[in-house]
């Protein structure tokens, strides 16, 4: 259980607390507690499931943000193998808000790139809590590159706040550097498949989210603006929150509903930190499937097929008809 | 000599005069006080200070066509309010009043006319409906404008002025910026040129999408233009902003836009890029703009473009440009 539980989690660490205060109490006086532990247990999946299952538009951008959550490192360590981190967009620096590297997943080589979150404040520091710089996206546009010089297929894995707004981004084109990442990514010779594993923050998530299939693991989501800063500007006031995480349909079912997600991956009961071994075989077996009815396409009809689908994205009228 | 110059008096607060807004107006840079007619004849720059004061869509639209004609494409879309948004009030009654105040059905304006002679599609943008932001509306009408460039292999000229993309439509309000881009894609294939015109103010996802996906960006003087608004980077580096970020000629130093060109200079510009990039003859001094008369204008692609993709069907193309 994480060390700082959110609140919809308290009631249920309070339940795993007891089970674990029942068993130790057995085995120290040797009692048989089989049938009480029993009851306690089928109601702590009970709990868990309907929790779960009933988070508000809030609790996911909670969830979504959880300091234990994996990251993107976590996923390569757990369900790629044979990863190589490559660093730099050979103009500039490395940005370590994004990594990237040669991996396999069942055994094929592909690329893998995504954003990456500190665990502690110190990685933080040098990770930008996962919030890119322009060379961070100049970097994976390279490694993209590299990998359709070479064949190989693309997987991104989303979870970044945000682009950074300060001011040696906005110098060195941040605006620039996202929208040829769109631009050239539509282009790509060679099967992209995007999970948004954690928070999809905007322009930088969507940087690294131009794809063939987009996926969202259940709790994360995806949104045009932080629930915060929407409220801050069309509520004018911070309190908003909540009612702006709403407003936004920024979960995974919601982008679903949309048409904008291709499959929502189901994450452990309690969220993909309460299992990350779990979350991960999830996540990997998705993406095989994804990467597998890709391969049988040629590049040609990849594109198109990539292109058609951005095409179709949006919902507008016809003043004095109705809607698509 | 300085010392018996007359004192520079400003106007003061309390001495302000009640001024006629049909007549004259006030240059919000140097206080001027300019007359209206006047001032629309140098299309709303300040004769004195150079100021480019905000100009509507069509005001673009006019000085930049020829004889100001202009077709109008898809002024019958509107948003649909996928979301059912609400906050302070619903989404459409926003929708509703923005469209009353520009008679309008979007932040864009697109459609046909010529430049110079040269035939070209032309989308201008529009800040005071909401903001000029970015939804499903805005995104299919670039969309769509782009793919008759597309087809039609003429240029596209987008005139930007938007505060991003339009947080009432959510995710869809961001797809439209992979949207946009996609099309441009094709575009930038296929050797069709494109001018991206930023005007004040530029931010967000406009920048972060076809406002810097020009084969060439013109800046308007003093224009804002960046993809973090100004009090967002402020608020986050608790700092104070140095003078002239995010103007136009920051980002010109910083090399993101080509040229600052002034307004009066635009049309005459643009038409000698496009020349340049469709391999046309340089304007003759003072015609008649009835120079190029070619129905698609631009040049065929080069071997390794969009057309060419059939036949090395499975095949690896270039990787990058």
């Amino acid at each position: 259980m994480s060390a700082t539980p959110l609140r919809f989690e308290q009631d249920i660490a309070e339940l795993e607390r007891q089970i674990e205060r029942l068993q130790v109490l057995a085995q120290q006086q040797g009692l048989d507690v089989a049938a009480e532990l029993s009851v306690l247990e089928r109601k702590l999946d009970d709990l868990k499931r309907e929790t779960y299952r009933r988070l508000s538009a809030v609790e996911r951008v909670a969830l979504a943000r959880h300091p234990k959550r994996p990251y993107t490192l976590d996923y390569i360590a757990l369900a790629f193998s044979d990863f190589v981190e490559l660093h730099g967009d050979r103009a500039y620096r490395d940005d370590e808000a994004i990594v990237g590297g040669w991996a396999r997943l069942d055994g094929r080589t592909l690329m893998v790139i995504g954003h990456q979150k500190g665990r502690d404040m110190k990685e933080n520091l040098r990770r930008n809590f996962g919030m890119p710089h322009p060379e961070g996206y100049r970097k994976a546009l390279r490694l993209m590159q590299l990998a359709e010089k070479f064949r190989h297929p693309i997987v991104t894995l989303i979870d970044t706040p945000g682009a950074y707004p300060g001011i040696g981004a906005e110098e060195r084109g941040q605006a620039e550097a996202i929208a040829r990442n769109l631009r050239e990514m539509a282009r790509l010779r060679t099967p992209i498949v995007a999970a948004v594993i954690g928070e999809g923050g905007s322009g930088g998530a969507l940087a690294l989210g131009v794809a063939d299939r987009i996926l969202m693991l259940e709790n994360a989501i995806y949104s045009v603006i932080s629930p915060e800063g929407c409220a801050a500007i069309l509520w004018k006031t911070p309190a908003a929150r909540d009612q702006a995480a709403e407003a936004l349909k920024l979960t995974a079912t919601d982008l679903a509903g949309l048409g904008i997600v291709d499959e929502v991956i189901a994450e452990p009961t309690g969220g993909a930190h309460a299992e990350p071994e779990d979350a991960a075989r999830r996540l990997r077996e998705a993406l095989l499937r994804h990467l597998d009815e890709l391969s049988t396409l040629d590049p040609a009809e990849l594109r198109q097929r990539r292109w058609a689908k951005y095409e179709g994205m949006g919902a507008y009228r016809v003043a004095g008809r109705g809607s698509r | 000599m300085t010392w018996f110059r007359k004192p520079k008096r400003k106007l003061q607060a309390g001495e302000r005069r009640e001024l006629p807004t049909d007549v004259f107006e006030k240059c919000p840079q140097c206080a001027e006080i300019l007359y209206r007619a006047r001032l629309a004849q140098n299309l709303y720059v300040c004769p004195v200070c150079g100021r480019h004061l905000r100009i509507q869509a069509e005001d673009y639209l006019r000085f930049l066509l020829d004889d100001g004609d202009f077709d109008e494409h898809d002024a019958e879309l509107r948003s649909a309010d996928p979301l059912g948004f609400f906050d302070l009030k619903p989404y459409p009654q926003r929708l509703e009043a923005a469209e009353r105040k520009t008679g309008r059905g979007d932040a864009v304006i697109t459609g046909a006319g010529r430049l110079d002679g040269i035939p070209v599609y032309i989308a201008v943008m529009d800040f005071e409906f909401i903001g000029g932001s970015m939804g499903s509306v805005v995104g299919e009408k670039i969309a769509r404008l782009g793919r008759r460039a597309l087809e039609h292999r003429r240029p596209l000229i987008v005139v930007s002025a938007s505060g991003g993309a339009r947080m009432m439509e959510g995710i869809l309000s961001l797809m439209q910026l992979a949207k946009t881009s996609a099309v441009l894609a094709q575009l930038h294939e296929a050797g069709v040129p494109y001018i991206s015109i930023l005007t004040d103010p530029t931010t967000g996802g406009v920048t972060a999408s076809y406002g810097m996906l020009g084969d060439v960006h013109l800046a308007e003087p003093g224009a804002l233009i960046g993809f973090a608004g100004p009090r967002v980077i402020e608020q986050t580096i608790k700092q104070e902003l140095p003078e002239g970020f995010q103007r136009a000629e920051f980002l010109l130093e910083h090399g993101m836009v080509d040229r600052i060109t002034d307004r009066r200079e635009l049309k005459a510009t643009v038409a000698q890029l496009l020349r340049h990039m469709l391999g046309l003859p340089a304007a003759v001094p003072a015609g008649d703009g009835e120079t190029v008369e070619p129905e698609e204008s631009a040049p065929p692609p080069p071997d390794e473009g969009a057309a060419s993709q059939q036949r090395r069907k499975g095949e690896r193309g270039e990787a990058a440009d």
